[in-house]
């Protein structure tokens, strides 16, 4: 059976050739034209002069757009109808999109786009998330406030308490390929689209209101990404709308690629964050009280705000029971670019609200911060007679019953499979913590600039969309003649190995090698209503789809089959490539020949939704998740006080990916995402100046890890568990929740800053680049 | 003119009328070679990165900031053309699929250009060989473990290049075209086509560029392809001074290295490196590979920025800088050349023709430190440079310069002023250090703080203390 497999990803050879082609690289009719917007310079203000006379003046310009000339819906917004695709008289940050030139070389539409006069009226830009509280602009009536049992109380009775308050930066996805679309007109009005994008049904969607076409006139086919990480799954759409109104415009075939400083400049990132926190807890370490607030950066339209800034507060409880617990969040509008979604979609932002706590804490009580967060962990699983798990009583936020006491979230939802405890224990041991914690304790007395650090953070990770409806998938299977089998669904393949992983599924389901098994570019004409492949649901919703179409076909063979041999159904098996009947072997490929002879059906739909899902996201109540996904790390630095330098030494993983589809691909998501999490928190620094411009616009300015930053000593494993929900061959999904292991390398940066100092806390703002290091030692007192 | 060079084995002609075409939008629009990958048009992030093949070896560099002349007379490999003729892959292409090195495959041939380039040359230090190279799905360890599992694996025949392109087509193509200024002599050329010059020696550079002063000077391409890439700019006139051979030497005098102006980053660490050791170390993080093989001293110096790395340590060693006008040569201080932000102690039609490097002598004990926000392939927020000479327990002598800190590399005077005929002691550091706020007044920016470049200057000079009294202490030596 092909799954569970370390099989490469099944683009792996065209990778390494340079034959897999992307967007950029698909062979272009010969008079294909070529797009680039022209971009405010001003973060807010009116338009009150547009001269663009020297854009249509430039070499090889063929048209020039503005809102006036769309002929339907001005608006690529995924959520709020609150984006336009070209300004309407106002801009509101630095790099929104003015007009659009159409030309016939790439070259020539930007030289063009940087050619217009624009004169703004300008009005006061909002910039941070102080100004936009003053200014009450957010995207909501109020704050959303989601309480259990009542935090000030409990924190005001507690034995002790503190209060903190940090920035957390955003981060740009910097996926290597940038943002890109081709659009293709057709001989009735319709358009073929070609796009980068993780969301095909939406770009499907917006470019159909943008040509007043149904949405049937609109085929969206996506092969691959080069990367996505949730920057594709609403920031293509302008490319492929553009494209499309350009295309029904001229007939002519257009494309659109950002280079790399527009794409930093124009599109969403992650969302900055503050989060002020107030705890109250016992000598013990024990969690009495914690009271979250977040001050949340969306930028200037809705895009996913409301669903990221969600997830955020969905993960301030991380890996811990939090008896008397509230989270208040404001979604704040200011004049920058839209934050978007981000692998992990709020959760980090979130997790490392209270992973800040834990760590103040420990270090206000000189408690082992892996001790503490273990005391305060959610309980394992409550076990019955049998030895299986309990059955699941009905539980409420408001009331919870004493035998659930420390297995339910604040929001209600029963923490059914707590593997916490069992992953950090055996990743202390595998780690060798404790003998560790006290090597660096002894080298760090032998030296004068540097200090080396510990760092150990778990996580949680509430998997599905929680905007219910989303959680659905389909998919088309085809078993040909031959026996080969043409394989699609709707989700899209952004180098994370979903294709490869459910093409595993497929093999399994026939019992054929995966040679047999012809993975497809996602297409909106083949699987029709497609979620965005995001919130890790990739594998789990499409794998079940895939495996439902195939059984539909497998079933439809076997009956006939069987019919054939005088047998029942449950006589004919699939597995090595055979298919057997009784006693009679055949090839997988002669038994679809003889289905085919016998008039059967070889092709079908598969769909299938996530059960069990119930969430009322205006009072935080319910069961947001199908499931949870865990994992844990600790991570080594060492620290120079002359400078706040630092490097990773070490990091040790372990991460439950259920039983895993595909271990080699599921090892690499975990390998890559804690040194994207890390990264995030480290030396990705988005700088804007004064006037709402973005300094850090090319890899030049803002520091992605490079190879020397990877952890010089880096050991990742799964945990070998199994999913307790039933999700395709009980694997858990693995593309976000291991982004959040790289909240260990901030926390051993916190120990290590804290060892030079005096005994006050660091209180390192994230991200904690050189210099936010420097400026903790000097607040520890460690400068010199 | 007609450039000639050779494409994955294929000799190739093109017109050289259109000089700023870079080798990446070649490749990709002119020749369908898409393999090669733009993520950055800037040479940071390695996605276009192809194996450059001449006298000189194997080298890897950033096809988007590669002009086309600069490929007269070499041979070109593209991740197209790595695989041998019978489809067999290169042992890194075939590493990287067994070892899961490319998730989206984007940068992933960039990855294994550079990957088998190192793996041509025999390079093992794969951090450093893959630094120009960003990849944002695997966070780096499976790419690690691919290179280094094909060390031993020796390089495939088929990219030997055939010899005749480096001799022939540069005797045939450059000497005889790229000597003089194109007007006087290749009446042929289109009259659309923009004055381009390819001068093969520093008199015919001369030569050229005083009849043209306004011409830009194209070297190694790492700053100027940005001015084409980023800044839209259409260059004319343009020099290309890849052919002039003898700005690339480098000799040795009994006092002095004499690097020539085209000598590149790469090279001037080799030289260097028994010497200098710290110097060396400090080139290592200039910048990658790719851009280290491509920039040059001459280059580094010329476009007076007041960040670029190389100035710094060559101030503190005295170097001289050695320019030339017509057949007007003169020589002056490298610290005197950096009048102020912007400006240059260079005439119209003057350009840089060698830098002299004195050779270590008794007592010399540079040290240089480099600070950014990431390690590898970033510019300095600050760069310091650390000559200070001690006897008998005394501080005889202390050049120190530093980068970042001012509109121009620029010597820490008051600093040296401070630390001369003092004890070499703790103390004297100490007192050393609020000198710094009289030599400098540093700006905030993306990259650090006013007052953050200002205290890491300080303690810069506390590093070097305990560097040259024999307790280095750096993040970079410790190991897990």
């Amino acid at each position: 059976m092909s799954v569970a497999k370390p099989l490469p990803h099944d683009a792996a050879r065209l990778h390494v050739t340079g034959a897999a082609r992307y967007v950029d690289d698909i062979p272009t009719p010969r008079d294909c034209l070529h797009l680039a917007f022209g971009l405010s310079t001003v973060a807010h203000g009116d338009i009150t002069a547009l001269d663009l006379s020297a854009v249509r003046a430039s070499s090889g310009v063929v048209a020039v757009l503005t809102a006036a000339d769309l002929p339907f819906d001005n608006d690529v917004s995924p959520s709020n109808h609150d984006e336009p695709l070209l300004a309407t008289g106002t801009v509101h940050y630095v790099g929104q999109p003015v007009f659009l030139v159409v030309a016939t070389s790439h070259r020539a539409a930007r030289i063009a786009a940087s050619r217009a006069e624009i004169t703004y009226d300008e009005h006061p830009a909002l910039l941070t998330v102080d100004a936009a509280l003053a200014a009450n602009s957010r995207f909501e009536d109020g704050p959303r406030i989601w309480t259990r049992g009542d935090a000030p109380s409990a924190i005001e009775n507690a034995p002790i308490s503190l209060t903190g308050s940090f920035e957390i930066g955003g981060q740009e996805h910097f996926y290597l390929e940038g943002q890109a679309a081709l659009v293709l007109p057709q001989e009735d009005g319709g358009m073929h689209v070609h796009s980068s994008t993780q969301h095909p049904t939406e770009i499907q969607h917006k470019v159909a209101e943008a040509i007043g076409q149904p949405m049937h006139s609109v085929r969206v086919e996506t092969r691959r990404m080069g990367g996505g990480f949730g920057g594709k799954e609403s920031q293509g759409n302008a490319l492929a709308v553009a494209c499309a109104i350009a295309a029904r415009q001229t007939g002519q075939a257009c494309k659109m690629r950002y280079d790399r400083d527009d794409d930093m400049v124009i599109t969403g990132k992650r969302h900055a964050f503050r989060v002020d926190y107030a705890v109250g807890y016992d000598d013990s370490g024990l969690i009495l009280g914690v009271d979250f607030t977040h001050l949340v950066n969306c930028g200037w339209a809705m895009d996913l705000s409301l669903p990221v800034a969600d997830r955020a507060m969905l993960h301030a409880d991380n890996a811990y029971f939090l008896d008397h617990f509230r989270v208040t969040s404001h979604r704040l509008k200011t004049n920058l670019q839209s934050a978007t979604a981000y692998r992990g979609f709020g959760g980090p932002q979130g997790m490392l609200g209270i992973e800040r706590v834990m760590d103040h804490v420990a270090y206000a009580l000189g408690m082992d911060p892996v001790a503490l967060r273990q005391r305060n962990y959610y309980l394992p699983p409550e076990t019955s007679e049998d030895g299986g798990p309990a059955p699941r009583p009905a539980a409420s936020p408001r009331s919870i019953s004493e035998k659930m006491k420390g297995r339910v979230t604040p929001y209600g939802m029963e923490v059914r499979d707590f593997e916490l405890g069992g992953i950090t224990t055996r990743l202390l041991a595998t780690s060798d913590y404790a003998a560790r914690k006290a090597e660096v304790t002894q080298w760090n007395a032998g030296q004068t600039s540097l200090r080396r650090g510990l760092g150990f953070s778990p996580v949680k990770f509430g998997i599905s969309f929680t905007l219910t409806h989303l959680n659905q998938a389909g998919a088309l299977v085809h078993v040909y003649q031959d026996g080969s089998i043409h394989l699609n669904h709707g989700g899209t393949e952004m180098g994370q190995g979903l294709f490869q992983k459910v093409a595993q599924v497929a093999a399994s389901r026939f019992g054929v090698d995966m040679a047999t098994v012809k993975i497809t570019a996602t297409d909106t004409a083949k699987v029709p209503n497609t979620s965005a492949t995001a919130a890790s649901s990739g594998s789990d919703l499409n794998g079940m789809a895939v495996k439902a179409a195939c059984d539909t076909i497998r079933d439809r063979m076997a009956v006939f089959l069987a019919a054939e041999h005088q047998l029942p159904p449950s006589a004919v098996t699939f597995a090595d490539g055979r298919v057997q009947v009784g006693g009679d072997g055949l090839s997988f490929a002669e038994a679809a020949g003889r289905c085919y002879l016998g008039r059967i059906s070889l092709s079908a739909t598969g769909f299938y939704k996530t059960p069990s899902l119930e969430w009322d996201r205006i009072k935080g109540e319910g069961r947001p998740f199908f499931y949870f996904a865990y994992g844990a790390a600790l991570t080594e630095v060492v620290v120079d006080r002359l400078t706040g330098e630092y490097r990773i030494l070490r990091a040790d993983v372990l991460h439950d990916a259920g039983a895993s589809l595909n271990p080699a691909l599921d090892i690499g998501q975990v390998e890559g995402a804690y040194v994207q999490g890390a990264g995030w928190l480290t030396t990705e620094e988005l700088v804007w100046d004064n006037s709402g411009r973005l300094r850090t616009h090319a890899p030049s300015t803002y520091k992605i890890p490079a190879c020397s930053d990877a952890p010089d000593v880096f050991n990742v494993a799964l945990w070998d568990g199994q999913n307790r929900e039933d999700t395709i061959y009980r694997s858990k999904a693995v593309g976000e929740p291991p982004f959040m292991l790289g909240i260990s390398a901030y926390l051993a940066l916190s120990d290590a800053v804290a060892r030079f100092g005096d005994g006050s806390y660091p209180a390192l703002d994230a991200p904690a680049t050189s210099e936010e290091v420097w400026r903790g030692i000097a607040r520890v007192g460690g400068a010199s | 003119m007609t450039l000639t060079f050779l494409l994955n084995g294929e000799e190739i002609r093109v017109d050289g009328s259109a000089p700023t075409t870079t080798l990446l939008d070649y490749l990709r629009e002119a020749r369908g070679l898409t393999g090669t990958k733009e993520g950055c048009n800037e040479g940071d992030c390695g996605a276009c990165t192809v194996m450059i093949q001449d006298q000189r070896g194997a080298r890897s560099l950033n096809a988007c900031i590669l002009f086309l002349p600069q490929l007269q007379g070499k041979s070109i490999t593209t991740v197209e053309g790595l695989a041998a003729p019978d489809g067999t892959l290169h042992p890194v292409q075939d590493a990287m699929i067994t070892h899961h090195g490319s998730q989206c495959g984007f940068c992933t041939p960039g990855f294994i250009m550079s990957m088998a380039t190192a793996h041509t040359n025999g390079a093992t230090d794969h951090a450093d060989q893959l630094a120009g190279n960003l990849c944002r799905c695997t966070g780096y360890a499976p790419i690690l473990r691919a290179a280094k599992a094909c060390e031993a694996t020796p390089p495939p025949p088929h990219l030997s290049p055939a010899p005749f392109i480096f001799s022939e087509i540069l005797r045939g193509e450059v000497a005889d075209r790229g000597a003089e200024p194109p007007s006087s002599k290749h009446v042929a050329e289109p009259p659309s086509a923009r004055q381009t010059a390819h001068p093969t020696s520093s008199d015919d550079l001369a030569a050229a560029y005083l009849a043209t002063p306004s011409a830009t000077l194209i070297a190694g391409a790492t700053d100027v392809g940005l001015w084409v890439t980023k800044g839209l700019q259409d260059l004319d006139p343009v020099i290309f001074l890849e052919g002039c051979s003898d700005l690339k030497q480098i000799t040795e005098s009994d006092t002095a290295f004499e690097v020539g102006a085209m000598v590149d980053m790469n090279r001037l660490r080799d030289t260097l490196a028994p010497h200098y050791p710290s110097f060396a170390e400090m080139l290592r993080r200039f910048a990658s590979q790719q851009v280290r093989n491509a920039a040059t001293l001459g280059g580094n110096i010329a476009n007076g920025s007041p960040i670029g790395d190389s100035p710094p340590p060559l101030i503190a060693l005295g170097a001289t800088l050695c320019l030339r006008r017509g057949d007007t040569r003169r020589q002056i201080p490298l610290e005197d050349f950096f009048v102020e932000y912007g400006k240059q102690d260079r005439a119209p039609g003057e350009f840089v023709e060698k830098i002299l490097i004195p050779k270590p002598s008794t007592g010399v004990n540079l040290r240089v430190y480099k600070l950014s926000k990431r390690f590898d392939q970033d510019i300095s927020a600050v760069l310091s440079a650390f000559d200070i000479r001690v006897a008998d327990g005394t501080i005889t002598a202390a050049r120190i310069a530093f980068g970042g800190m001012a509109g121009t590399p620029k010597r820490a005077s008051h600093v040296e002023q401070a630390l001369i005929g003092q004890p070499w002691t703790t103390a004297t550091i100490a007192k050393a250090k609020a000198a710094f706020a009289k030599d400098y007044t540093p700006l905030d920016d993306m990259r650090a703080s006013a007052d953050y470049r200002l205290a890491t200057a300080q303690n810069m000079l506390e590093r070097a203390f305990a560097d040259l009294s024999g307790t280095p202490q750096s993040v970079l030596e410790v190991r897990p």
